[in-house]
């Protein structure tokens, strides 16, 4: 109580969604039209438009208190409000309600490589990107050589980073990071960069840090690294706090919270296209076995089960139903879909039932995947929710060498297998290593 | 120990001028990042920034020097014309850049604090550079029509950060207005090119009519250009007093309003950027 570095009270934030609205932002001319229709609508009809506007809050009434050098986990399912607690207390984003007290210099890393600039050579954007981070230029230059020999990349310095494969680029931003030196540090999910060996590396200067006495928030889907690192954790769930207790126990609550999550709600979707005639009103993942899973194993069965609701009277006849999957980078990489594999549904039934989708061996790799759902009933669009949810998928023994696919390194992986031809054997093995 | 940060909704924070300070360093980074990436591979920059005052310049000299055959007001017609391109061009680029820099920065917006006024600041700077290149262009003019400025020159620096201090303003405004309403980015360069005939650039402001001189000079640019031509020519070319009083007192306003908008809408960019 007495050594609270961060005091946080009652904090709330609200976002407006607007809905039937597809532009990512506001331009003037709809503000207008729409105000111009306001009036006319106003003339007419006497009451005001309704402009179809819901209010979402990400964070509500959450209140904690946070020692001097403690180290805090916050876990979460995505969307619990994490982030959004994070932008609030790094200051990037005002609350709508409540109030934080912080007692310290904060440096705040949610991404690696901020305001990198690819034109730029390794040796600016060190200078760069620690001056974003809040670092002085006598600072960076202190810690400039420690900071080359961390990212390994000494002789690419003079090198745009444009050049930089993509495991340099994240290795020398983390670097950068890694050697800021705040009183308070707030990191999300930045450790699942890189190879296995550099997270092994980033870690190390983690743990070094949180033993140096500073103070860490610390957000992280691995919940192996929050055990290890944090001596206390914090559980947000859809906006509310829910536990906040050392470590252990709060990856406890969040496994069994993990492990009952339900199906996800469709119905209430509103940015979808369609007839209607047939409706997603859920969809769920499970393993093989039919278990419900909160995430999909590479090279294990996968299985996604849409529950549907028909307003039609009799039963829905030639049903094609397609699932997109989009990576990160919103890039379509998959298509699943009925009429490729010739099997559209004859006839469906009516009301309601469950559609399941199964992937044998899932050779997606690690990362979180977003997917499109399509239906279509005689031909007609009946359902069409574009970037319905989303899934992750976690690294799986695909090959069964109790090898994991390194992450950065591609999107699939497919089984394969590699021979060596040489004259004296060419004989025996005529077939050349299977790539595809 | 640093001061302690409370974090509220509609908190104006006190120590925003002071955070301001404590960033300038990230303000000399953005301005030397832009800088450098603007110039780094393209030769083609550095001609650009030369070519297009000059063959504007070309242009004006021919249509309303030989064509509408306008009063030169004591200098040579390719000189007057240019010691306006030079401040105009400054305004305009800066009010573009500076209008646009929160969209082009908004990685950072959405992922680092730092008192946002320093973006809109520092992208003002790279259209400074080009300033300086095309101020050297002029300095061979004026030795081509053996044009001698005298002590006058020394005013020069005065008008320069007039021009700045103008633009920065309008360009807050902007900036601000192009985060929330995306379809102000139309706006910056037709009031740019609009901007370009109706300031003096091409002509003296010598032949507005008297009566009409005031009102004229509430476009803050009609001051700080024939502040440029009368600085670089000695004196020779006239110079209306009120006028430029009027318009720094614009130019203030423009910025203490542009600071103020800013400072309100600074706290929703994250959300809506």
């Amino acid at each position: 109580m007495s050594d609270a570095i961060i005091t946080v009270e009652n904090l709330g934030k609200k976002y407006s969604l607007r809905h039937q609205r597809n532009e990512r932002y506001t331009a003037l001319r709809d503000v207008i039209a729409e105000k111009a229709l306001g009036f006319f609508k106003n003339l007419k009809s006497g009451n005001g438009v309704s402009v179809s506007k819901e209010d979402f809050w990400a964070l509500k009434d959450v209140s904690f208190e946070v020692q001097r050098g403690e180290v805090v986990g916050i876990i979460g399912r995505n969307g619990a409000g994490k982030s959004t607690l994070l932008k609030i207390l790094s200051r990037i984003t005002e609350p709508t309600t409540g109030k934080v007290r912080i007692k310290g210099r904060v440096a705040s890393l949610l991404e690696v490589g901020t305001g990198f600039h690819p034109e730029l050579t390794g040796r600016e954007n060190i200078f760069l990107n620690g001056a974003i981070l809040g670092m002085t230029k006598a600072e960076i230059k202190s810690k400039f050589d420690e900071i080359v020999a961390f990212a390994e990349t000494e002789k690419f310095l003079d090198t745009p980073v444009k050049r930089y494969s993509s495991g340099m680029y994240v290795r020398l931003a983390f670097a950068v990071a890694a050697h800021l030196e705040p009183e308070i540090l707030i990191v999300d999910e930045v450790l699942a960069v890189g190879d296995a060996e550099f997270q092994k590396k980033c870690l190390g200067k983690m743990e070094q840090v949180s033993r140096g006495g500073r103070t860490v928030l610390f957000v992280s889907h691995n919940m192996a690294a929050i055990e290890a690192l944090c001596s206390s954790g914090l559980m947000l769930a859809e906006g509310k706090l829910v536990t906040r207790a050392d470590a252990k126990a709060a990856v406890e609550t969040y496994l069994r919270q993990l492990s009952r999550r339900g199906p996800l709600p469709l119905d209430t979707r509103r940015d979808r296209e369609g007839s209607g005639m047939l409706r997603f009103i859920s969809v769920e993942l499970a393993a093989d076995n039919q278990v419900r899973v909160p995430v999909f194993q590479c090279g294990a069965t996968a299985i996604l089960s849409l529950r549907f609701k028909s307003t039609a009277e009799r039963e829905l006849r030639n049903v094609r139903i397609a699932i997109g999957i989009d990576n990160e980078s919103e890039q379509r990489i998959l298509l699943l879909d009925t009429a490729l594999l010739g099997q559209d549904f004859r006839t469906l039934p009516s009301r309601d039932g469950t559609i399941q989708v199964v992937i044998p061996k899932l050779s997606l790799l690690p990362g979180r995947y977003h997917f499109t759902i399509f239906a279509t009933v005689g031909g007609v669009i009946a359902d069409w929710i574009k970037n319905a949810a989303f899934f992750d998928v976690e690294g799986g023994d695909f090959f069964g060498t109790g090898q994991l696919p390194p992450q950065g390194q591609g999107v699939f992986t497919t089984p394969h297998s590699f021979h060596v031809e040489s004259k004296a054997t060419a004989k025996e093995t005529k077939e050349p290593a299977s790539v595809s | 120990m640093s001061p302690e940060i409370v974090i509220e909704a509609g908190h104006t924070e006190r120590n925003y001028w002071r955070d301001l300070f404590r960033y300038r360093e990230l303000f000399y980074f953005l301005a030397w990042r832009d800088v450098l990436v603007r110039y780094k591979q393209t030769v083609i920059g550095v001609l650009w920034a030369v070519l297009r005052p000059f063959l504007t310049m070309v242009v004006f000299v021919f249509i309303f020097g030989r064509i509408a055959k306008l009063p030169s007001d004591g200098v040579p017609y390719p000189v007057m014309v240019f010691a306006a391109m030079l401040p105009w061009q400054l305004f305009a680029t800066s009010l573009s850049e500076g209008s646009n820099s929160l969209i082009t920065n908004s990685n950072l917006i959405s992922k680092i604090y730092f008192p946002r006024l320093i973006i809109p600041a520092s992208s003002v700077i790279v259209s400074f550079v080009d300033f300086a290149i095309s101020a050297a262009l002029l300095a061979l003019l004026m030795l081509w029509y053996h044009v001698w400025p005298g002590l006058h020159l020394l005013a020069l620096p005065i008008f320069t950060i007039f021009v700045l201090v103008a633009s920065t303003g309008a360009g807050l405004w902007l900036a601000a207005l192009n985060v929330e309403y995306r379809d102000f980015r139309y706006v910056v360069p037709f009031v740019a090119q609009l901007g370009l005939y109706v300031s003096p650039v091409g002509f003296s402001s010598a032949i507005i009519p008297e009566k009409w001189r005031l009102i004229y000079s509430l476009n803050p640019m009609v001051g700080v250009i024939d502040g440029f031509r009368w600085s670089i020519s000695g004196g020779r070319a006239s110079i209306f007093l009120p006028g430029i009083w009027i318009g720094l007192a614009v130019t203030v306003l423009l910025l203490l309003s542009g600071i103020w908008y800013f400072r309100r809408m600074e706290r929703t960019f994250a959300d809506v950027i």
